[in-house]
């Protein structure tokens, strides 16, 4: 199965080893993995400051980049919804609703296309803190959420991890509340996104986690930073990560 | 021209006052819990959701014809129907029915109509004593502070901050912080003013076209006892109240008190239709902003809202900036929501004070889609020139970068490049809002373009660097 | 133009365009009618601080109203089985009742799903009767309770009483530190004594 590669541009800059993971989890799983070298942003940041406007030319770029493919595959659910709801500049035609269409977060495309049950190589005895992403959870519904309590519980990604040999799952007090990431309210709304960040690595230290692992690493960038200030030991890998085989 | 409202200052201080900080987040997440085991007790609960939306829905896009039936129900029953275009109308209107029967003492319930509309001030000053009776409400007044949430005005507070409040206006003890003795000494001091007031006000829960009711849910009973008391009742009621008939209020009902408290109902939920006789009820019917709002195709879902709270209970960041940090009488996520049509430069900031994680969406009892309608007045307010902090110009760099793969690739390089060799001091500063109170991410030693190119282009074969 | 006319023809010109409105179904869910009656009832109120007491082994209205309540000095009956001392003919004002200490009315029916009470201004024949008083006693006819609030919208009273109100439990607070409090402005206890309806 051919496969185009979108990695965020955080991910490209800060956290590379998240990409290769995917990459080689991915060829793992016998896909074919190609990855279009002139791919910028999906341009979330923009859309989120209100200059939807101004990322028509990211998004003219990304359909270029990425047009062409059946599969488009990144470890990011909240840069994945941008894709698929948010291209504002040309949302009706052909090459933009193929693109979006084709776009799909990594957990999605394990679970659902690829269906993908078992990692064998992969070995994780540790207790893991599992945090989905808001966007992940409540906008691509990758797991059931404590706001509907009448859904039949799921979750996408503990369903994957649960295949990991030896791995924990912590339960913490309040699983589906928002980490205080947030994008460019990281910075604009400090004093709050940091409380969230510490509130968040609290609550998964409290109970007993010794990873965090996450669909979204933004989310964990933000939890890391706090961590690292807070003097946590709590660590933070991606799922891509983990069911690629990462010992811990 | 408005000064905008900075959230993220107001937070701040909230979140410094760690007792303060912990009980509120602890609070209202509590209340959160609560309508989760109410409506997981509901089977039909989502349908319930479906229901009220629609309902809500239809009665706003017929909205002229109900106001009219509303208006000819009620006048078939007795009471005197007004209409106000903005607050001012509203206050005037309110000041008139009072001063033309030399009425001097008003008792009034919760309304944040009254309060958006800035009545209390306006009365006072024309000599009406107004006594708020709504336990939380009343702190708040002899505080001389707007309520921070629309169904607990006061859960900011702490008891010894009641304590104190009340110590320096009731004449209580200071040290007695028991919650017991305190409301008990608001239920003794506030009772002579129901026996002798000459006037009662509510608000409107809901306003029944078919039958001209006016729907008023209180847990304390203080709406009953402003209306059955005094021989004059007026009832605030903004245009959105209004649904169809008395079966819809059933359906209203049964869900308000469970998203708002986890409760089945309201202890009390009263219906006041006909005045008693040889009393008056007045009805004043307020626009003020909301038929604007309705013309806004991105906006107007906003107006299904039936102040239940729910959205400023589940909020993060509600909980973690407390309902003043708003700076309006609507605050949470459905405050984001509305402020901004009643002021766009000064509301600004709020549309911005959100993760849109959409929680308050997946709560909201009518199906308001309010993480999404943030998104909407994000682009609103960058179109109309009022972003708050980032500007415009350097979104248009950022986009510019975004759309050129060689200016990106120039950027995040130099970027990367650049941080690990700075010293602490150069990171973590003032002007690094991330590094306040995070570690900024190391750069690594290549980012997965670089890696790719060296690792994986040969065999790929994907072109040139 | 007056006020009205402009906000009417503003809502008129704004409005979203027209939805219909949905029927409300039935909602006749099997298991909450089988759990629906008195028990029900009983067990919903006293979930919202409602008491409930025995009907008395001698059948004595009177006797039960004195042993419930020891210490009320003042009482006011709205209702034909039972009367007080305060009679309702003597009150010209409603603050008048400010000094009862038991209020005894009897209700229209019982709604299971919440535990609350149907009254009107003819059940508390004084309105404010149902809030000044300290405690409030009302008679409920076991046999008339409904099982949901749909079934209690239905009615009549809703269209042709002066006012009406659901009253479930007595009058409560939390807004002090989210500490429940019973008894903030109405009736500090409300208690319900299941008794049939008079014959016609």
């Amino acid at each position: 199965m051919k496969v185009a590669l979108f990695v965020p541009c955080y991910v490209d800059a800060f956290f590379p080893e998240v990409a290769i993971a995917t990459l080689e989890l991915l060829e793992r799983l016998g896909c074919e993995v190609h990855y279009p070298l002139e791919q910028t942003c999906c341009g979330q940041p923009l859309a989120n400051s209100g200059c939807e406007a101004e990322a028509a030319g990211a998004e003219a770029l990304f359909v270029r980049n990425f047009s062409g493919f059946e599969h488009i595959v990144a470890p990011s659910g909240s840069c994945v919804h941008h894709v698929r709801e948010h291209f504002a500049a040309r949302p009706g035609h052909d090459d933009v609703r193929r693109v979006r269409g084709a776009c799909h977060d990594l957990v999605d495309f394990l679970h659902d296309v690829l269906r993908v049950r078992e990692f064998p190589w992969a070995e994780f005895p540790h207790t893991v803190g599992l945090h989905v992403g808001c966007t992940s959870l409540r906008k691509l519904g990758q797991a059931s959420h404590s706001e509907r309590p009448d859904s039949p519980a799921f979750s996408k990604p503990r369903a994957l991890l649960s295949a990991v040999k030896g791995i924990r799952f912590a339960s913490p007090q309040r699983p589906d509340e928002c980490c205080g990431f947030g994008g460019t309210f990281s910075v604009t709304e400090e004093p709050v996104s940091a409380r969230m960040g510490y509130d968040k690595v609290l609550d998964h230290g409290s109970a007993g986690a010794e990873y965090i692992v996450s669909g979204d690493m933004s989310c964990l960038m933000h939890q890391k930073g706090c961590a690292e200030r807070m003097g946590s030991p709590v660590r933070f890998l991606h799922i891509a990560q983990v069911l690629n085989g990462a010992h811990g | 021209m408005s000064t905008p409202i900075d959230h993220a200052e107001a937070s701040s201080g909230f979140i410094a006052a760690k007792d303060h900080l912990e009980f509120h987040d602890r609070r209202l997440w509590d209340l959160r819990c609560k309508r989760d085991r109410a409506t997981a007790a509901i089977p039909e609960w989502e349908s319930m959701r479906e229901l009220a939306s629609a309902i809500k829905a239809h009665t706003l896009s017929h909205l002229a014809d109900y106001l009219e039936q509303f208006e000819r129900a009620a006048q078939a029953n007795g009471a005197t129907v007004h209409w106000a275009r903005d607050a001012a109308e509203h206050n005037q209107i309110v000041h008139e029915i009072l001063a033309a029967r030399g009425a001097r003492t008003l008792v009034k319930s919760k309304s944040m109509l009254t309060d958006e509309c800035e009545m209390r001030p306006f009365l006072e000053q024309r000599g009406i004593s107004v006594i708020e009776t709504d336990l939380g409400e009343r702190i708040q007044q002899l505080d001389d502070e707007p309520p921070s949430h629309i169904v607990v005005p006061a859960v900011h507070k702490l008891r010894g901050d009641v304590a104190a409040v009340f110590a320096r206006t009731l004449g209580t003890d200071p040290d007695d912080d028991d919650p017991h003795r305190l409301a008990e000494a608001q239920r003794r001091t506030t009772r002579p003013s129901f026996l002798s007031a000459d006037a009662g006000m509510t608000g409107a829960n809901f306003a029944v076209a078919q039958t001209g009711a006016i729907v008023v849910c209180t847990n304390e009973g203080n709406a009953d006892l402003s209306v059955h008391l005094p021989r004059l009742y007026i009832a605030s009621v903004g245009i959105e109240k209004l649904l169809p008939r008395t079966e819809h209020v059933a359906l209203f009902v049964r869900m308000l008190s469970r998203s708002a408290l986890g409760s089945p109902i309201t202890q009390m939920t009263s219906h006041f239709r006909v005045p008693r006789p040889g009393t008056e009820m007045h009805i004043v019917l307020v626009d003020n902003g909301r038929s604007e709002r309705l013309a806004m195709p991105a906006f107007w879902p906003s107006l299904k809202c039936i102040r239940c709270g729910a959205c400023m209970n589940t909020c993060p960041v509600y909980r973690r900036s407390g309902g003043l940090s708003y700076g309006s009488t609507y605050s949470g996520p459905i405050g984001v929501i509305i402020d901004p049509a009643y002021d766009l430069r000064k509301y600004s900031a709020l549309p911005f004070a959100s993760t849109l994680n959409g929680s308050c969406t997946a709560v909201c009892p009518v199906k308001i889609d309010i993480h999404d309608q943030i998104f909407r007045w994000r682009q609103v307010i960058a179109q109309r020139q009022v972003l708050p902090f980032a500007k415009r110009q350097a979104m248009k760099m950022a986009g510019r970068l975004m759309a050129s793969p060689r200016l990106f690739r120039a950027a995040v390089e130099a970027a990367g490049a650049g941080a690990e060799h700075l010293p602490r001091v150069m990171l973590y500063n003032r002007f690094n809002a991330w590094g306040r109170q995070r570690e900024v991410p190391a750069a690594p030693a290549m980012t997965f373009r670089q890696w790719w190119l060296k690792n994986r282009a040969a065999a790929r074969d994907e072109g040139q660097p | 133009m007056s006020t009205r006319d402009e906000i009417l023809a503003r809502v008129r010109r704004g409005q979203p365009a027209a939805v219909a409105c949905p029927p409300l179904p039935g909602f006749a869910q099997g298991d909450r009618r089988q759990r629906a009656g008195f028990a029900a009832f009983a067990e919903a109120l006293q979930r919202m601080g409602g008491r409930v007491a025995a009907p008395p082994a001698d059948g004595s209205l009177a006797s039960a109203i004195a042993t419930l309540y020891p210490q009320a000095r003042v009482v006011c009956s709205a209702t034909a089985e039972v009367a007080g001392n305060r009679p309702l003919s003597a009150i010209r004002r409603p603050a008048d009742l400010d000094d009862v200490d038991l209020g005894i009315v009897r209700a229209a029916f019982g709604v299971a799903e919440t535990g609350s009470l149907l009254l009107t201004e003819d059940h508390l024949g004084v309105e404010a009767l149902g809030f000044l008083a300290q405690h409030l006693l009302v008679l409920l006819d076991p046999a008339q309770v409904v099982p949901d609030v749909h079934d209690a919208y239905r009615d009549a009273a809703f269209e042709h009483a002066r006012y009406v109100i659901l009253m479930t439990g007595p009058s409560a607070t939390a807004d002090i530190e989210g500490v429940l409090i019973h008894g903030a402005q109405g009736v500090r206890s409300l208690t319900v004594l299941p008794w049939p309806q008079p014959g016609p």
